[in-house]
């Protein structure tokens, strides 16, 4: 985006001068070309993946609200591509968890309980595995991962069996009631492939989210990934999930 | 030995063979999708339609282009990693045509601050945070705080920032005109941690004998009392509420 307004503002100065406008008028067509030829997303140059840092998540649910108004998943009955669970383990080893409408409008208080030991928040979504069980199961190939790693649906040509639904490991597929196919997180592949972020992310205030290329050294989600502790969720199913989480705590299933 | 020469259940298989083989073709055809199989066993076209929905979240990088003079601010402020359309809604349309849609101002009380900075125990250690029903109530968020440029909590510049509901009571009694100063002595650091330092409250009737008693040097008009005879065992606000004394 600099690079782009440094030449927005370049051209702003050439427009300045009558003699330049001219110039700007030939060149202008050739350099949207040249844009728009850079812009050209190549799957095959990409491998996505998500860091979540546990201990910068607020629980304030705008990651559910911008999934839910980037992607028209159905508001009611409640749906989601991506929700938050609040955690809270009591002293005595017992684990509760909540996600009221998966967090959207934030959470409400909890009583004062002096026997919570720890509590935090989980963002989750689908975790767009490298081994996914949900490509296995699908009997007419309409889930798949993509060359750029991304695991998505065939909306077109999913028949809503929900076999890839009972198949996730991770409960982060629905079947979407007015189309009667399976739905989830595509990692905002409309915006990815134009180099925006995924609307969580956009939307994350604290910068809980990261998101970024999983092979190349120089992204922020690797530097996220040499800087933290990782873990991914249920490491035992070989589902070898994308979406990495620092410091996570050992209760989180 | 030519062709004539093959026995006539061969010929006759080999027919029957290469009809299933064009019916299998023709099957194959028919039913499997045109771009299947192309990039790997999925429809390749269904990758594009993933990729050509709408977007709906401008992002923050669009926003700046036209309200740079907001950016600024934010950018350097303790909101500087929040994206606009967090509190303003998702405004694609309005970054294509600024006529077409209006974001929202979420300007009442509530309306966008409290899903990050109401009271939660679960959140990280010193998230700035308040609870709802004791922090000013009524009063607008926006009121105080900045939304592009919020400051950590101030120092309060009266005692009713805090103490709103004594402030009130007393702004309708006859002790109206006396500030707090008269009968609390206040430590300039209360104002930074209240807690610590406690302010003084009085602690004996004659305290207030100051004023009340028959031979105090204060205006005639303020109601007067034989601080002897008066009460008897008990001190003054055990029965008067000195924030509202005709009560």
């Amino acid at each position: 985006m600099a690079e782009e307004r440094t030449r927005r503002e370049i051209l702003g100065k050439f427009a300045q001068f009558p003699c330049a406008a001219m110039l700007l008028a030939c060149c202008g067509p050739l350099a949207s070309l040249a844009q728009a030829s850079e812009r050209r997303y190549n799957a095959k140059d990409h491998y996505y993946g998500m860091g979540i840092q546990v201990d910068k998540c607020i629980g304030c649910g705008r990651c559910v609200e911008a999934c839910k108004a980037e992607n028209d998943v159905p508001r009611e009955p409640f749906y989601f591509r991506t929700w938050v669970e609040r955690y809270q383990i009591r002293a005595g080893g017992e684990v509760k968890v909540d996600s009221p409408d998966g967090g959207i409008h934030s959470f409400p208080p909890t009583e004062e309980d002096k026997d919570v030991l720890r509590s935090f928040f989980v963002p989750k979504l689908c975790n767009h595995c490298d081994n996914p069980p949900c490509v296995q199961v699908c009997p007419v190939g309409a889930t798949f991962k993509s060359q750029d790693g991304v695991v998505l649906v065939d909306q077109d040509y999913c028949i809503g069996c929900r076999y890839c639904i009972q198949a996730c490991p991770y409960g982060a597929r629905f079947l979407d009631p007015r189309t009667s196919t399976a739905d989830k997180c595509t990692f905002c592949y409309h915006r990815i492939t134009k180099g925006l972020l995924p609307a969580c992310v956009e939307a994350c205030p604290t910068g809980a989210r990261v998101f970024g290329e999983l092979k190349t050294l120089a992204s922020p989600l690797r530097r996220m990934m040499r800087m933290s502790k990782l873990a991914v969720l249920k490491p035992s199913l070989n589902t070898e999930p994308k979406v990495f989480y620092s410091d996570l705590d050992g209760e989180v299933r | 030995m030519g062709v004539s020469k093959l026995p006539d259940q061969v010929v006759r298989l080999g027919v029957l063979a290469l009809a299933a083989v064009a019916a299998t073709l023709y099957a194959r055809h028919r039913f499997v999708p045109a771009t299947f199989g192309e990039l790997g066993h999925y429809r390749g076209a269904a990758v594009g339609a993933a990729a050509n929905r709408k977007i709906q979240y401008a992002g923050a990088a669009q926003c700046a282009e036209c309200h740079d003079d907001v950016a600024g601010v934010k950018a350097a402020s303790y909101h500087r990693t929040l994206s606009c359309e967090i509190c303003h809604g998702p405004a694609a349309r309005h970054a294509e045509d600024p006529e077409a849609q209006k974001p929202v101002v979420p300007r009442e009380r509530g309306a966008a601050c409290l899903y990050c900075h109401e009271y939660l125990p679960s959140r990280p250690t010193g998230f700035p945070q308040i609870i709802e029903r004791l922090h000013n109530p009524v009063k607008p968020c926006i009121g105080c705080h900045n939304p592009h440029d919020p400051k950590p909590s101030q120092v309060p510049e009266s005692c009713s920032a805090c103490h709103a509901q004594i402030y009130r009571i007393k702004a309708v009694s006859h002790h109206a005109n006396l500030s707090c100063e008269t009968c609390h002595t206040v430590d300039a650091r209360h104002r930074q941690e209240p807690r610590a330092f406690l302010p003084q409250k009085p602690t004996a009737r004659e305290f207030c004998g100051r004023c009340h008693s028959r031979e105090a040097k204060s205006p005639p008009e303020i109601p007067r009392i034989d601080l002897t005879t008066h009460g008897g065992r008990y001190l003054c606000w055990q029965c008067h509420y000195p924030h509202f004394p005709e009560s």
